[in-house]
């Protein structure tokens, strides 16, 4: 029997792997050894704890213990900048030379991917749930608690359970509009938000090999929303070009079987998907954007871990471009990167953003998860590009949040209500 | 763990599906980190009774898919700073259930004790056998038992014992 592209990632990784075993098969409990360790600001505070209590001087490899301050940074209040400080003490005192402060932070599924930190084969875990984004690269990457990544921080070891993977198939014609997050809040929509529970996903079909990297990260930044542990795709042509150039070591390329053994394959005919929105609270509330029409919005969010990158920008520019958000709206913009920043900035896009009335502001989680940069009154609604619409997610419980992608997003802020992007394009 | 931390006993606070690590301490909140302080604001903005009037030792049941989210162990740490002894629901996010395992915060999965309990009813725990009975409606339910790699970090007091013991194994070998 075959095995599927997570088993054989996490099988390369086992720990005192017997010669000649026969492979691993979902369900098996493993010790692996681990390629990354992530931890960011809100999360490491308590993994520092953890890891003092385990009396182990140092971590067990510097070069592979990532620290991000994206959530509450730059420092949003005294505490914020506290748990900023503990990190960056520790990092100092390490001499962990993948610590990102401001300035050099972005938002770390972002980040990571671009400095070339995440390559194809590695087994990554992360005291952040959508670390599960990696498995755009072909990486087996999911998210812990602090507790599991001061352990992994101290031995470079942890447990985990091999998860029965579920393929999914995208055949068809993509419609105008839409893309990774569409496809991802459809297929969420589909199977509901805990229908990958404890287990992998796989992205596969024609329609994948088409997808930018962009749209790979957004969908793989997802799985999680649908409770799965990774959400991986095969290494092809598309990812060897975004590696290349970044990468600083030897990379691994695992793919799949053709007799790999799955719990479920589900085929998707991408033909008649319209771009999607994901009503309040759930991300498995996904709908036909035209059904949401009659909503009307306070704030537009276009930035995040799952849509900051580029090509996102890209396109929501491409839609404000010569027109104006509504006044009643309020448009921030947030570029996932220093990098993403300075790219659209020299390509007219920061511009184009500014002409059009919206706030452009420095990367970080900020609005997302309801830190700062934007959280919402009793009552306000948001179309937003993040992952999570969970009640009081961006501010007062009884607020409410839109999931869609950039071009729905842009066009919504323009409108003053929730929009196609042909709304206002055509 | 003596025996007797081994039976718990309390009150329920009954919860439905995908009650997400959000709504279990909400993300303005994640500026502190201690189990106490977290524990002021639990359930805040689902039932923003739960925290003054939860008692030490009370149950809190869920549905499908309980603690769906984010990977913030502040989530299990402001449900035992509550008080909280165990948390029973259909089913758990797997993060969720990481996490509460290496903090010590037991929980248990049942889909029939979570669906037939409501707030307000008794029920009593029984680590070592999995089961769980409702003193109101007079039923026991049985758990399947959990794995033993997994009962090893139980029995250990979390991971972090464990691994230190580990540690302190290796150790001594090298040093042997
Ligand atoms: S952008 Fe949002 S979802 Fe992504 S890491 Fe930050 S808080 Fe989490």
């Amino acid at each position: 029997m075959g095995h599927t592209l997570a088993e054989k990632i996490i099988a390369k990784h086992v720990v005192d792997a017997r010669p000649g075993d026969a492979g691993l098969s979902p369900g098996d409990l493993v010790q692996v050894a681990v390629d990354v360790v992530l931890s960011n600001d809100i999360t490491a505070p308590i993994a520092l704890r953890e890891f003092e209590k385990l009396g182990v001087e140092r971590v067990f490899d510097p070069t592979k213990v990532v620290m991000v301050a994206d959530h509450f940074a730059p420092n949003k209040d005294i505490k914020s900048a506290e748990q900023c400080a503990m990190m960056r003490r520790f990092a100092r005192e390490q001499g962990l030379p993948y610590h990102y402060d401001v300035g050099r932070m972005g938002i770390e599924h972002v980040l990571l991917p671009e400095q070339g930190l995440v390559l194809p084969g590695d087994l990554v875990v992360g005291a952040d749930s959508h670390t599960c984004t990696y498995g755009a690269l072909g990486a087996f990457a999911t998210g812990m608690g602090s507790t599991d990544i001061a352990v992994a921080m101290a031995t470079g070891q942890i447990w985990m359970r091999v998860p029965e993977t579920m393929r999914f198939v995208y055949t068809g014609e993509l419609q105008p509009w839409v893309g990774g997050k569409d496809l991802i809040l459809y297929t969420i929509g589909r199977i509901g938000v805990s229908g990958a529970l404890y287990r992998s996903m796989e992205f596969t079909g024609p329609v994948i090999d088409g997808l930018s990297m962009a749209g790979r990260f957004t969908m793989a930044n997802m799985a999680i929303e649908a409770g799965a542990k990774a959400g991986l795709f095969a290494v092809d042509a598309t990812t060897r070009a975004y590696v290349a150039g970044r990468a600083n070591r030897e990379y691994t390329m695992y793919a799949s079987d053709p007799d790999a053994d799955y719990a479920e394959v589900i085929e998707i005919d991408v033909s008649d998907v319209p771009p999607q929105v994901a009503l309040p609270h759930l991300p498995e509330n996904a709908r036909p954007v035209a059904e949401a029409r009659s909503v009307t919005i306070d704030q537009a969010v276009i930035g995040s871990c799952t849509n900051g990158r580029m090509e996102d920008l890209r396109i929501a520019a491409s839609i404000l471009r010569g027109r104006h958000v509504h006044r009643d709206v309020r448009c921030i913009v947030i570029p996932g990167t220093q990098q993403v920043y300075l790219d659209a900035l020299r390509e007219g896009l920061i511009e184009t953003f500014i002409e059009a009335g919206a706030v452009v502001s420095t990367p970080t989680c900020g609005p997302c998860l309801g830190g700062y940069m934007g959280i919402l009154a009793a009552g306000e609604r948001a179309v937003s590009t993040t992952n999570r619409n969970f009640r009081g997610r961006m501010g007062h419980a009884d607020s409410e949040v839109y999931l869609s992608g950039p071009a729905v997003a842009a066009a919504s802020a323009i409108v003053g209500h929730i929009a196609g992007p042909e709304e206002v394009t055509a | 763990m003596s025996h007797d931390n081994k039976i718990l006993q309390g009150k329920v606070w009954k919860y439905g599906n995908n009650i997400d690590t959000d709504v279990i301490i909400p993300a303005r909140y994640l500026n502190m980190s201690t189990a106490e302080e977290l524990a002021q604001h639990c359930m805040e903005d689902i039932d923003p009774a739960f925290a003054r009037a939860v008692s030490q030792g009370d149950i809190i049941v869920g549905g499908r898919n309980f603690g769906c989210g984010s990977s913030r162990e502040h989530a299990p740490l402001a449900i035992k700073g509550a008080g909280v002894s165990c948390v029973i629901a259909e089913s758990f996010a797997r993060i969720f259930y990481r996490n509460a395992i290496n903090i010590g915060l037991p929980i248990l999965v049942s889909p029939e004790a979570a669906r037939d309990a409501t707030t307000g009813d008794r029920l009593i725990v029984d680590l070592e056998t999995g089961s769980i009975t409702n003193t109101h409606l007079g039923k026991t339910y049985r758990t399947s038992p959990f794995p033993p790699f997994i009962m090893q970090i139980i029995e250990a007091g979390g991971l972090i014992p464990y691994t230190q013991a580990q540690v302190h194994r290796r150790a001594a070998k090298e040093s042997a």
